[in-house]
């Protein structure tokens, strides 16, 4: 598509959508919009919750829930925070992916890799209602 | 508390080479008003063995059963024997269970055996009692009454009906936080074994028993439970002196209810949260239980450790003794009647390690 062609059809799109008044404003959503975005959520949790208790993600058949049941002594909330043994402040991700190598002995995942979002998805929720302490250790 | 703590020297000289991590393991002191009636037992549990394939084994887990073998190999006193705690497999295959009684069979002492869930429930404990024997049985040994239970039963639906393979149900059992698990429980058949052992024993003599679940209610979700607790400790309830000792938790709990005193041992192979440090959890750890440290996961081998178990009066007085972390007693306070820290009880008393959230 040409330029100017990309130009016009913008134009007649912006045109359409003020005129008929498609109600595409940032501000405006519907509770069954909530609830879309809340599902996709949770199917992402629920995607994090079985990657958890999985044997597959590293080497050695160990899964995540077997040291932390419901991801519990995680402790999400406190991220990012100063981990000592490795000397800086990291983020959540940072810390799964040192399982993954160490007690998984397999491989870190990018921190944008689908998988690891969910099961960071999936600890963050198992720690619902815990108020948020950035580096408390 | 001198014996306790020349062992302690012991080990640590004499294990200096072997010594690089934990002590998993827990030392069981059983001293009466004729000494040489006095003996000490060790205890082992929850190692886990976990295959991979082949010849390969999760090495982690096999490291701390071995770390803990050898050390009871070391001890000085010899313990008159040695418990394991159940767990020795992680799915209940004969590769695991095969593999786990050969690293046991390096002791150099009696053993006897508990059954855990995760033994159990590929083939309902078939080849556990083909290696190890019955699952449930009593011994008395210099004036203590000990009696093992099978506690990780469950309803018989749930075991023989539910599942489509033995496979699936090894694995719903054994994902400790999976809702589609059950509550374990004794049985009402193993209840009554256990009524009519004890009716022949005087209830003057003191009463230990080993069991894999706390015989108390604690958390529902993790089975840190046993369903009939209330029915097994009312058979308790007429002995002057009844201790529980049980494994599954992973962690140091402790507790008193009415003349039963209850104590945990520690892992070989991984620790486990406390119960509160899930927000979602309703639970009732313990008011008694000071824990222990929050878990340094970049140490192998720490929140694991060893136990001295002293039963001066018949009453045992745990000695933790935990490799990366201060050692710690738990000892029954016969003033207060049950069992305290003796160095962190009071809440002033508390360091921040040992604060989970």
């Amino acid at each position: 598509m040409s330029k100017k062609l990309l130009v016009v059809a913008c134009g007649i799109i912006a045109a359409v959508v003020m005129v008929s008044g498609l109600g595409l404003r940032a501000d405006e959503f519907t509770k069954d919009d909530v609830d879309r975005y809340q599902d996709e959520f949770m199917s992402v949790v629920e995607k994090g919750r079985k990657l958890w208790g999985s044997g597959d993600l590293g080497t050695n058949g160990v899964a995540c829930g077997q040291c932390h049941p419901n991801a519990a002594n995680t402790h999400p909330e406190t991220y990012p925070k100063f981990q000592k043994q490795l000397g800086r402040v990291i983020v959540f991700g940072e810390m799964m992916n040192w399982c993954l190598q160490q007690p998984l002995e397999g491989q870190p995942l990018a921190l944008d890799d689908p998988d690891l979002i969910a099961m960071e998805a999936y600890a963050r929720w198992e720690r619902r209602g815990v108020a948020l302490a950035p580096g408390k250790h | 508390m001198t014996d306790s703590a020349s062992r302690r020297d012991f080990l640590k000289g004499a294990g200096a080479a072997a010594a690089a991590s934990t002590l998993p393991l827990s030392m069981v002191k059983l001293a009466f008003a004729d000494p040489a009636q006095d003996f000490t037992f060790a205890y082992i549990s929850d190692s886990h063995i976990q295959h991979i394939k082949g010849n390969e084994f999760v090495r982690n887990w096999d490291r701390g059963l071995i770390r803990a073998v050898a050390e009871t190999n070391l001890l000085r006193p010899k313990p008159d024997f040695v418990m394991f705690g159940g767990d020795l497999a992680q799915l209940g295959t004969k590769a695991e269970l095969d593999h786990g009684a050969e690293m046991l069979s390096k002791l150099n002492y009696e053993t006897h055996m508990v059954m855990g869930e995760h033994d159990y429930y590929l083939d309902l404990g078939e080849y556990w009692s083909r290696l190890f024997g019955d699952q449930h049985y009593s011994f008395d040994h210099k004036g203590v009454h000990f009696v093992v239970l099978n506690s990780i039963l469950t309803f018989d639906e749930w075991t023989h009906e539910r599942w489509p393979t033995p496979e699936q149900r090894m694995l719903e059992m054994a994902a400790l936080d999976n809702p589609n698990g059950s509550p374990f429980m004794v049985g009402e058949k193993q209840r009554e074994w256990l009524r009519q052992d004890l009716e022949k024993v005087d209830k003057k003599t003191p009463l230990v028993v080993f069991s894999h679940s706390p015989i108390q209610k604690i958390y529902k979700g993790w089975n840190f439970w046993t369903d009939d607790a209330e029915e097994v400790q009312a058979l308790l309830k007429p002995f002057d002196k009844a201790t529980v000792i049980y494994g599954h938790v992973h962690q140091i709990q402790y507790n008193q209810i009415g003349n039963i005193a209850f104590h945990a041992v520690m892992a070989t192979a991984w620790p486990w949260p406390y119960p509160e440090s899930y927000a979602q959890a309703e639970q009732h750890m313990p008011v008694l239980t000071v824990p222990m440290n929050r878990a340094d996961p970049f140490f192998e081998r720490d929140a694991t450790g060893w136990q001295f178990i002293d039963v001066a009066t018949g009453r045992v007085a745990m000695d933790y003794n935990l490799y990366n972390n201060t050692n710690r007693r738990v000892a029954f306070d016969a003033t207060k009647g049950h069992p305290v820290d003796t160095a962190y009880q009071a809440e002033a008393d508390r360091i921040p390690p040992q604060d989970h959230y």
